[in-house]
């Protein structure tokens, strides 16, 4: 019975949690069908998270690409298709390395900041202060960061992808003398919109994920200092893990309504 | 007070509250009536702020009746809680100022929010919360540039802006130097002369507690040890009481 127990307890333990995210999502519709959108909040989330992360976005993407670049074209070369590698890299900078690697660089960057920001104002009692003045704490604190998430994690993966995609370009074309027009007709030849669709759509999902773990860890924070350290660690570590294990499903999904081939 | 006991604003009965392992509150009844400063006090760590904390659903009870203005609070839902902090204000004890806002700022923020749009009106109303509490010639400063007394006043300016009927005080005058204390008992008192506010003050200033108070409650052990005038409390025969008051700890040195 003992071996049991470990296991159950952590089966409801995540039972818990879970309907405790629901419990945020079921206020943040609240919180939207209340109709009070605090536009300058949300427009100052947005410098926040999507201009503020572009610099560690750009810079993953980037050597991201460069390196991925480096790495395929040895084994490209001797296949005899090393004029394709811009296609491979394409490919999976748009369906996986450029949403995961935006989602995982915006979880430790934004995520942290998000569950420190709004677990301070808890521990401090600000998020009381404004239950007391009537003001919804979701609505406050989590809509307007929800909406700006939701806005620039798209931005950011697009630019990830762009900058990913323009140093495959510096390495193959201007490093290995691949001729330009091949790298760009394999490129363009074996990728379209539904690649960048796919990528969007994760980056939705992610986004959407970072911001409920994080915003959850900053609302139930407590014991002061230590309490929202521990709720920064937590949110980061929960929503980079939950953002790779639904990569996983998602590419599945994914992968019925945008095939990417026979599998 | 014939007239203040026929209308009780806020109504606490059998309040029980449990945090963690330790009971805090043990069934507390208590009414404060409209237009009453009402002052609790209590040796630290007995429940004065939990309790407080009921009387505007920031905690609820695990059992007990909370009603404020007539309604039952105790398991209203957070969102239906609106019309009754319209009605009742809160300064916290460490004042929970926003810290990304201005003293100005943190100030207007209750009236913004309550819809208050004419910027004259909110500057005026403002600038009066910022006067009564002398900051006027600190409105632009952030809260993390304020001394801890500063920052307690401007908690009491956000309190008071909003002209709410009731307002609690968490230990207002706990480290303000005298006059700047006798400045917020003039303040609590004028509020109630004036617009007939309700005042919930939990305090540990014995000086502040006889100037403003019509009736004090002594919480102890998660119950109300007194209840009764300032003169009441000044004859109260119960040694505890004379103790507290007195500032006897019984310990030697």
């Amino acid at each position: 019975m003992n071996l049991l127990r470990l296991p159950g307890r952590l089966f409801l333990e995540s039972l818990y949690y879970l309907g405790q995210l629901a419990g945020l999502v079921a206020d943040l519709f609240h919180a939207v069908r209340s109709g009070i959108w605090r536009l300058k909040l949300i427009a100052s989330q947005i410098v926040a998270i999507g201009y503020g992360s572009q610099t560690v976005v750009v810079v993953t993407g980037a050597f991201t690409g460069a390196v991925f670049t480096f790495q395929t074209y040895a084994k490209f070369r001797e296949f005899g298709v090393e004029t394709s590698v811009g296609a491979i890299v394409a490919i999976a900078l748009c369906r996986e390395l450029g949403p995961v690697l935006t989602g995982l660089m915006v979880a430790g960057r934004v995520g942290a900041a998000m569950a420190a920001d709004i677990g301070t104002m808890k521990v401090t009692e600000q998020v009381d202060a404004l239950r007391v003045m009537g003001v919804d704490p979701v609505g406050y604190l989590v809509l307007p960061r929800f909406a700006a998430m939701l806005i620039s994690m798209p931005l950011l993966i697009a630019e990830s992808i762009t900058f990913g995609l323009f140093a495959s370009y510096l390495v193959t074309v201007h490093g290995y003398g691949v001729p330009e027009p091949w790298f760009w007709t394999h490129t363009t030849g074996h990728t379209d919109m539904t690649d960048l669709t796919v990528g969007m759509i994760k980056g939705f999902v992610f986004g959407i994920i970072i911001t409920l773990v994080s915003c959850h860890q900053g609302l139930i924070a407590k014991d002061g200092a230590v309490g929202v350290g521990n709720g920064t660690t937590r949110a980061v570590v929960i929503s980079s893990l939950a953002l790779l294990v639904s990569n996983f499903f998602l590419s599945i999904l994914l992968n019925y309504f945008f095939p990417l081939g026979t599998v | 007070m014939e007239n203040l006991q026929s209308q009780p604003f806020i109504e606490l009965r059998g309040v029980q509250k449990k945090l963690g392992w330790q009971q805090i509150l043990r069934g507390i009844d208590l009414k404060i009536y409209r237009g009453e400063t009402l002052v609790i006090i209590g040796p630290s760590g007995e429940g004065k702020t939990v309790m407080m904390k009921h009387v505007i659903g920031l905690m609820r009870p695990d059992s007990g009746e909370v009603i404020v203005d007539g309604q039952h609070i105790e398991k209203m839902r957070e969102r239906d809680m609106r019309p009754i902090r319209a009605k009742v204000s809160m300064m916290f004890q460490n004042a929970a100022l926003f810290d990304s806002m201005t003293v100005y700022q943190n100030v207007a923020f209750p009236l913004t929010e309550a819809g208050v749009r004419d910027p004259r009106e909110v500057d005026k109303r403002v600038r009066e919360a910022l006067a009564v509490v002398d900051l006027s010639e600190h409105g632009d400063k952030l809260p993390v540039n304020l001394s801890g007394g500063m920052r307690k006043r401007a908690g009491i300016a956000r309190a008071i802006v909003g002209h709410s009927q009731c307002i609690l005080y968490d230990e207002p005058t706990a480290s303000l130097d005298p006059l700047v204390s006798d400045v917020i008992d003039q303040m609590i008192i004028r509020l109630k002369k004036r617009f007939n506010v309700t005042s919930l003050v939990v305090t540990h200033d014995m000086k502040s507690m006889f100037k403003i108070a019509d009736r004090i409650a002594m919480l102890k052990r998660g119950v109300i040890r007194f209840l009764g005038t300032p003169d009441e409390l000044r004859n109260s025969a119960d040694p505890e009481v004379q103790d507290f008051i007195e500032g006897r700890s019984g310990i030697t040195a």
